[in-house]
């Protein structure tokens, strides 16, 4: 357990070691906030945080947008086909990272389409639907769909029902897929590093720069990363608790433990 | 006359049957329809790619060359076999390891643990997921090179020779996986854990069997689908993995995934990359098909 601290606590005290040159080193020669406070100085870091960053919101809303009526199908319907495509949502999640990313590359170059930001944009959408599709089909199995039918009961049409009753119901589930979504393509380097084109994303720039020594920068973004990530996790966790049962809580307080139910089930 | 009577009611039947079989068409259309033409299609086509001849110069054009499955792999100055087999070695190396390791951490977590104590120990599991990727990665093959401080504190406490390395080995590379990998297997076998019904475990007991007897019995058996998802999980991951290997290993680790990467990124022989990420995908395929088969998944729908 506690091996699971090292690259952490290395990767925090490092951020604030006094290296003498612009790559981390292993000597300690004291502690300074230089590279916090020089943060933006790194060639091309910033930028490429700010890619991953923007990737990461636009394919996240997307995906939840296209991927929550995919779950509601599955969840709520039985019908022709359904089958197939719970197969391929199984198949999303589970193929190795690197045929896929191999796979896209071959697509985008024989339609003709420039690898870059879009290619990235298309292929973190496809890859993220899955886990969408996954997460809130779980939320939605979790609640009751007698009270859809008591709203249609009462004279709702169809989008009312929706709108007013599983919306409101299944938005934690929707905030946890977007989460989730935003961490698988906020951290992807596989798949990214085949279409990326000339784009430089977060994970591409750190692991073209862990060839030659990290410039200490990456660390203090990879320490920010770390504390937004753990607050958004434990303010995502603790709303959880506010709206459901102990029991509810302790399963699905985190995005990816939710993802896991999930994957046993596809 | 018969014709105008029917017509109204053909009209009216065909609304009705449309509405109650068409919206979950409607519903699935995108986000179906993206992932079939960015997900399966590609990885279809990648086969006809891999059938391609041609050079990075003057293109590639479909000549359903099926000998570039055993130039690869048969007769090649490259030796694709040995990196597959080293990938499938690490694969399982990993897997193995990971279930050793998880499948404590997941019991204790869901048996052992008061309610309240639950979500902080799976923050924690997950603790490492909260750094990048490529960020932890390193930080491991930083803190173990030569100049690193476990390396030479042990130099200095003279328990190991001058020579001593850990990076650049086989075992470095499989320490990574494991721990990039170690919150995919915790979480499925936790909650499988966590959804068996206690009162079966009292229902053991009140039958005479010993603690080991309802653990072998019961609780393994009852486990078995979220073995399943993190073997899944972690097999397929560790596999097509080129990170771990390429940070944390050397010239003896190199893995299908890197050869994968440099045949497609650094050499641009795309057919030869289409063939490798075909054959990997195959061999993931039956190797997951048949591990399903023999341990039985049946119960693998009921965990949601």
């Amino acid at each position: 357990m506690g091996i699971t601290f090292v690259p952490i606590v290395v990767m925090m005290l490092y951020s604030f070691n006094n290296a003498p040159t612009s790559r981390i080193t292993f000597a300690w020669n004291g502690f300074t906030t230089y590279w916090y406070r020089n943060l933006t100085q790194v060639n091309g870091l910033t930028h490429a945080f700010l890619i991953s960053l923007e990737v990461a919101i636009l394919s996240s809303l997307i995906s939840v947008i296209v991927g929550t009526p995919v779950a509601l199908a599955l969840g709520r319907f039985r019908f022709w086909g359904k089958g197939v495509i719970n197969t391929m949502v199984f198949a999303d999640i589970a193929a190795p990272a690197i045929v896929v990313g191999a796979a896209s590359l071959s697509f985008f170059l024989s339609i003709k389409l420039n690898t870059g930001l879009l290619t990235i944009l298309i292929a973190h959408v496809a890859f993220n639907i899955a886990y969408v599709v996954v997460v809130v089909r779980a939320r939605l199995s979790g609640m009751d769909s007698a009270i859809e039918d008591a709203a249609r009961d009462l004279g709702a049409n169809a989008w009312t029902t929706f709108t007013k009753v599983t919306l409101p119901l299944i938005w934690p589930g929707l905030l946890a897929a977007f989460l989730l979504a935003f961490a698988m393509s906020v951290d992807d380097y596989v798949i990214t590093s085949f279409i990326a084109g000339s784009t430089v994303t977060f994970p591409l720039f750190v692991y073209g720069a862990a060839k030659v020594g990290l410039p200490p920068q990456v660390l203090c973004f990879g320490t920010l990363i770390f504390l937004v990530g753990l607050i958004v996790a434990l303010a995502n966790g603790a709303l959880n608790r506010h709206h459901l049962t102990t029991r509810a809580a302790t399963e699905d307080s985190l995005a990816t433990s939710t993802v896991a139910q999930a994957v046993t089930s596809t | 006359m018969t014709d105008v009577l029917e017509r109204p009611k053909a009209i009216n039947k065909k609304p009705s049957w449309l509405r109650r079989h068409s919206p979950p068409y409607w519903l699935s259309l995108v986000g179906g329809g993206w992932m079939l033409l960015f997900f399966l299609i590609p990885l279809v086509s990648g086969l006809i790619v891999s059938l391609e001849t041609g050079n990075p110069i003057s293109g590639y054009t479909l000549t359903w060359n099926w000998h570039i499955y055993s130039q690869l792999f048969v007769h090649s100055d490259i030796p694709y076999s040995t990196f597959l087999l080293r990938s499938l070695y690490y694969g399982v190396a990993t897997t193995i390891l990971s279930i050793l390791i998880a499948y404590p951490m997941a019991y204790f977590i869901a048996f052992r643990v008061s309610v309240r104590w639950k979500s902080p120990l799976i923050l924690l599991v997950l603790l490492s997921f909260f750094v990048s990727f490529v960020i932890r990665t390193d930080m491991w093959s930083f803190v173990l090179a030569q100049q690193g401080f476990v390396i030479s504190g042990l130099r200095k406490l003279h328990l190991v020779s001058a020579n001593f390395h850990i990076l650049g080995t086989s075992n470095a590379v499989i320490g990574g996986d494991i721990y990039n990998n170690l919150p995919f297997m915790v979480l499925p076998i936790y909650v499988a854990l966590e959804r068996i019904d206690r009162r079966i475990l009292e229902a053991a007991r009140d039958l005479y069997s010993n603690g080991r007897q309802v653990f072998l019995r019961v609780v393994l058996p009852l486990s078995r689908a979220g073995i399943f998802a993190g073997v899944l999980l972690v097999f397929i991951t560790t596999v097509g993995d080129p990170v771990n290997s390429s940070l944390l290993g050397g010239v003896g680790t190199y893995t299908i995934g890197q050869a994968i990467q440099d045949s497609y990124l650094t050499n641009q022989q795309f057919n030869v990359a289409a063939a490798l990420s075909t054959v990997l995908m195959v061999i993931l395929g039956i190797i997951m098909f048949a591990y399903a088969k023999i341990f039985g998944t049946e119960n693998l729908e009921n965990l949601v």
